[in-house]
């Protein structure tokens, strides 16, 4: 391939094309998230949101049962984002709140990651009567409705963060499975896979060897990305009143904001944090997850029609002295 | 003949899964352990007529396979029961309610398509510039907030310009025609917006992803070597193309917009089907809920049949499988 050098208005491509050795998935997941400054960014928030929710209970000023003056009391010093319907403290329910709502967040998505990869890896790469008969169960899954199996559960079996989890955990682990399916299938034709065919490796040491490796930077956006569905999906629930009452999450808070009359005593202040934070957790997780998704896929890299100039470095030579 | 085969196939599948998401619906609403769910005779504030005639349509007091025949049989007939709310049919107060969900949503979706689309294609075509950051940034973050909360705040905005209650105004008396409409195109504005607003940021980001991947072509790449100009080459080829997976996935999000619905109805209390659907879960009313979830997920199923059947016309490359 002949080096297109071109007036770059700006290096845009700052990422090593083509190194002399392909680095493995692993290494080049944590490549792009480093080149990459929204991966970046999604990164640094997540780390700090999951650091503040674990260090809640000692840096939140007040707790999250402590009545600390008259309800609606507007921002202060001691307050800084005020005390919401009942009295307490919004900024010390807020860090409670992001504690219970990445812990329902995290969990249920490890519950659908877990099963949505199994499922999809082995619909994907055994294909055919196995393929077909987990398609149909993925399809049949997709109809439940979340919000009248929920309304079912509470009833039933009370609404406690655990079933909350189970539920969501449950009816979401399609999504994973039909994306590793695709991706397993194209896995299973590519050379390397075939030749380890051709050699008598079994399938579990082509799934695990291979496949698995292959696979893995799909399932990390993946599992990104379903995090952001958790947290909403549990939003969603607390505000219809679905959420378990004995625990303040982001999801509960907002619905506390709607249902107590925080918009028509003007608390703005007990109503913007809450769906404020959940943005800010959405936004880090898209921003990660799209960062990795992106990477996976060359096409994205090269658009022949941007108005930047992308400049394309030669390939680097094996031996100095010959041209490349 | 390639497209009637995969047409019937499709259909096929459509009402297989139809069929699954009924009984699923019957098992969780009437089979699960649990009285106060299961029976549906013990609509409040009914005289003992209408309770013994639906113990007898539903045979709520034969076993259980006989109760999901009576099932199958009186949905065959668009009974669903009544509700325990007004003691009317479920069938007519979902009617109503359906006809009062779809002009908001038909709106909220034209305007969040149309903007997506514009926005999605600049953020593509202008990539790594000002103009795609200025572009995704407010499409994301539209995208991530809570929908239940983007409505709570546009009410604060707003409440002093447009009415952020119901569907109509109550004393408003003896409305012409065109009083009435004007009404509730006022009303509709509000929720409208916000299930707008946050469509919008999704279909921006679906919109631009199918353009970079497209625009990364090679058949692009040649037709620049040709000598066509940039905005020729978006228009003819790669708009047209990278709508083809966009279509798809709109039709895809239609059948979950109804859903979704539900947070916006019951924040600007839309008498439409979500808000509904958050009143019965409110009043535990369970033929009200089964009657709405059904016609939830039907939906669903129906636009996912779209969605394929519109993807196989417009990509000549998909054969019947």
């Amino acid at each position: 391939m002949i080096p297109v050098e071109q007036p770059a208005l700006v290096e845009t491509f700052d990422e090593d094309p083509a190194p002399a050795v392909s680095a493995s998935p692993a290494r080049q997941l944590w490549r792009t998230v480093r080149h990459s400054p929204s991966a970046s960014i999604g990164a640094g928030l997540l780390l700090v949101l999951i650091l503040v929710a674990i260090l809640a209970p000692v840096i939140a000023p007040f707790g999250p049962n402590t009545q600390a003056g008259a309800p609606f009391t507007p921002p202060s010093a001691r307050h800084l984002l005020g005390l919401d319907d009942g009295g307490y403290d919004v900024l010390s329910l807020l860090m409670y709140g992001l504690r219970v709502s990445l812990l329902v967040g995290f969990a249920a998505t490890l519950i659908s990651s877990l099963v949505g990869t199994v499922v999809g890896i082995v619909a994907g790469y055994f294909g055919g009567f196995v393929d077909g008969l987990f398609m149909r169960v993925t399809d049949y899954f997709l109809v439940i409705p979340l919000l009248p199996f929920m309304i079912v559960v509470a009833d039933v079996w009370g609404a406690n963060l655990l079933h909350i989890i189970v539920v969501i955990g449950a009816l979401s682990w399609t999504m994973t499975a039909v994306v590793i399916r695709a991706q397993a299938r194209t896995i299973r034709e590519r050379t390397f896979v075939r030749r380890a065919q051709a050699m008598g490796a079994g399938h579990t040491r082509i799934i695990a060897r291979h496949l698995l490796p292959q696979v893995m930077p799909l399932v990390v956006a993946n599992t990104v990305l379903n995090i952001s569905y958790a947290i909403f999906t549990e939003t969603a629930l607390a505000f219809l009143g679905l959420g378990d009452p004995t625990q303040i999450s982001l999801g509960t808070m907002i619905e506390h904001a709607f249902l107590r009359a925080d918009i028509s005593e003007g608390a703005w202040w007990a109503v913007i944090p809450p769906g404020a934070l959940v943005a800010i957790i959405v936004i880090a997780c898209s921003l990660l997850g799209r960062a990795i998704e992106d990477s996976l896929n060359p096409r994205l890299r090269t658009a022949h029609l941007s108005a930047r100039v992308f400049r394309v470095r030669p390939t680097r030579p094996r031996n100095p002295g010959r041209t490349g | 003949m390639r497209r009637a085969d995969y047409v019937v196939k499709r259909v096929g599948a459509a009402i297989l899964t139809t069929y699954v998401a009924v009984t699923v619906n019957f098992i969780i609403f009437r089979a699960l352990p649990g009285t106060a769910v299961t029976n549906m005779s013990h609509v409040p504030d009914s005289g003992l007529g209408l309770q013994r005639a639906l113990a007898r349509e539903f045979g709520l007091n034969h076993s259980l396979l006989t109760q999901y025949g009576l099932y199958l049989w009186q949905l065959l007939h668009l009974n669903l029961g009544v509700s325990f709310d007004n003691q009317q049919p479920v069938v007519s107060n979902l009617a109503t309610d359906l006809l009062n969900s779809i002009p908001m949503v038909t709106l909220a979706t034209v305007f969040s398509v149309l903007l997506g689309i514009a926005t999605g294609v600049i953020a593509a075509w202008r990539r790594d510039t000002a103009l795609e950051h200025v572009s995704v940034v407010p499409a994301l973050g539209f995208y991530a907030t809570p929908v239940q909360w983007l409505g709570m705040i546009i009410i604060i905005l707003f409440s002093s310009y447009l009415p952020t209650t119901g569907r109509t105004d109550p004393y408003l008396i003896n409305p012409t025609f065109i009083q009435h409409w004007a009404d509730v195109m006022e009303h509709m504005l509000l929720p409208s917006l916000t299930l707008g607003l946050v469509l919008y940021g999704q279909y921006t980001l679906i919109v631009r992803s199918a353009m970079l991947e497209t625009m990364g072509e090679d058949y692009v790449l040649t037709a620049k070597a040709i000598g066509y100009s940039n905005g020729r080459i978006v228009r003819r080829f790669a708009f047209r193309n990278a709508m083809l997976p966009v279509v798809s996935v709109i039709a895809l999000s239609l059948g979950f917009i109804v859903g979704g619905a539900i947070l916006v109805e019951t924040v600007f209390n839309w008498p439409g089907i979500g808000y509904a659907v958050y009143q019965a879960v409110l009043e535990r009313d369970y033929p009200m809920l089964q009657g709405a979830f059904l016609l939830l997920t039907v939906s669903v199923i129906v636009c996912n049949l779209l969605a394929d059947l519109v993807y196989f016309k417009l990509d000549p490359r998909i054969s019947a499988r």
